[in-house]
């Protein structure tokens, strides 16, 4: 063996990688640029899967808003009223206020059972692939196609292939991120308030006649919810039932659940999670320090 | 043939004829990475000139002096020079970030990204592959690279590099407010548009006998 080669080659390498690191060593000396320690720290308290949900490209660019003012404690949505506590202790606020928490909502109730299929559902295993061609495989060109690619994506593990090729959302995992509804084709995972009562589970604008012909779980534009739900609380829109949150009074829900022929008004179940899930601290903006934010 | 001609030409080689992204195909990561915004190109383009400069002229003092000396290049050519790459990147991160901070979150990623950037690595190798006489340069078979034949033969290769920038980068402005027909917007427009550039590159070929 080539011993004088080997100790040549190690030491040649070896040599010039050390005068480079010496090199650049100095060089950060030199171009040493001050960075605010503050966003790492925040940067550790998000819970970094780059979500987007808050409206920033990724964690490291909301830390860096929020270090900078730009942007408050409860900017996380994702990471909710435990995150903002620990960034708002971090930037030296008292109490931050999170965006009212969100979670995912199914504007579509009609499985594989319910709607009629065009052609083989089998030929695709992707939802974008299958919204392109020819509109889809089931008759209806706005309801969930039931690839999952919705499960897929989401990056809390909080959904999952439920009954009837709908998924399924876990509603304790939700955080709201909306990452589901961007990768839909149809959009059909909007994000909803998690005491929303209830909404509306279809997304089909098509006639009432035509729904009736080709889905049992649709809405048909037969506004009776119009009538039963309370003054202007509902409107059919484009033959869709729209919800006006603001106007709705939880003493109609059921009645309102009840008279819906097709039962496309569905209750939402995270009601029952406020409390336990996440504490929404609501008006509370008593923000001290150096950072005081509306 | 006088050396100033030699130069000439050999510049114009490595800038049109064998241009760098259109004729060899290097680099494309970045071409089409980079080159949504003008500003963005021509910083990018400084970066990889100044990059494959300094990084090919401390790859020739290496060859030449340590690796050849020592009988080693034949195995150990390729990790010198990534070190050598690799540590030239991360110096002008340092100081693009110190004097440039508008440059440096627009190059973004992008800018890490040219220690891995294959054309540099190719312009750095170049000056090996010439001296075993093999080459793409017909102009220059059988024939080693003196120092300032590098330097002049890498600044030629990054002004090829940047002219193909700025031009597609300009195409591309245009190509945004353009109606293109919805199944070619995006991607698939700059991919046309990138292979009709490089077709016409080819008119270069045989441009002064190169």
């Amino acid at each position: 063996m080539d011993t004088t080669l080997i100790l040549g080659a190690t030491s040649a390498l070896g040599g010039a990688g050390l005068i480079l690191g010496v090199g650049l060593s100095y060089a950060s000396k030199k171009f040493h640029v001050d960075i605010d320690e503050r966003i790492e720290t925040i940067l550790d308290a998000l819970p970094g899967t780059n979500c987007g949900a808050c409206g920033f490209i990724g964690c490291e660019d909301a830390a860096t808003a929020i270090a900078s003012c730009k942007s408050g404690a409860g900017t996380c949505v994702a990471g909710g009223q435990e995150v903002a506590d620990h960034v708002a202790s971090v930037m030296g606020v008292e109490c931050a206020a999170v965006a009212e928490a969100k979670i995912a909502a199914l504007k579509c109730g009609g499985g594989r059972s319910k709607v009629k299929a065009r052609f083989d559902h089998s030929l695709f295993d992707d939802c974008a692939a299958a919204h392109i061609v020819a509109g889809g495989p089931s008759e209806c060109g706005y309801g969930c196609l039931g690839y999952g690619t919705c499960v897929e994506s989401c990056p809390f593990d909080a959904m999952e292939m439920g009954e009837d090729d709908l998924p399924k959302i876990n509603i304790e995992k939700c955080t709201g991120c909306g990452v589901c509804n961007q990768v839909c084709p149809r959009k059909l995972l909007p994000m909803i308030d998690l005491s929303a009562p209830l909404f509306v589970a279809c997304n089909s604008l098509d006639k009432g006649k035509e729904v009736r012909s080709y889905c049992s779980a649709g809405c048909i534009a037969c506004k009776i919810c119009e009538k039963n739900c309370g003054e202007g609380s509902f409107a059919v829109v484009d033959n869709l039932a729209v919800v006006d949150y603001e106007k709705f009074h939880d003493c109609h829900k059921e009645a309102c659940i009840e008279k819906c022929p097709t039962k496309c008004i569905v209750a939402n179940e995270g009601v029952n999670y406020v409390d336990k899930k996440r504490s929404v601290k609501k008006a509370e903006k008593k923000q001290v320090g150096h950072c005081a934010l509306e | 043939m006088g050396s100033v001609t030699n130069y000439t030409l050999l510049f114009i080689g490595a800038a049109l004829v064998y241009n760098i992204v259109l004729i060899r195909f290097f680099a494309l990561c970045s071409f089409f990475g980079v080159s949504n915004r003008m500003s963005f190109a021509v910083g990018m383009s400084f970066a990889v000139l100044f990059v494959m400069t300094v990084s090919s002229a401390a790859s020739w003092v290496l060859w030449n002096f340590m690796l050849v000396p020592l009988g080693i290049g034949e195995f150990l050519y390729i990790p010198t020079f990534i070190l050598v790459i690799a540590s030239v990147v991360q110096f002008e991160e340092m100081f693009i970030r110190k004097y440039s901070p508008t440059l440096y979150q627009g190059m973004g990623i992008f800018l890490p990204l040219i220690t891995t950037n294959c054309a540099v690595l190719a312009v750095a190798t170049e000056a090996v592959f010439i001296l075993r006489g093999t080459s793409f340069l017909k102009l220059n078979i059988k024939y080693s690279f003196s120092f300032p034949e590098t330097i002049i033969y890498t600044l030629g290769v990054g002004v090829g590099y940047m002219m193909v920038m700025v031009m597609f980068t300009a195409m591309r402005e245009r190509i945004d407010i353009a109606p293109v027909p919805k199944w070619l917007k995006g991607s698939a427009i700059s991919f046309i548009t990138a292979a009709l550039m490089s077709l016409a590159f080819m008119g270069f070929a045989n441009l002064f006998g190169l």
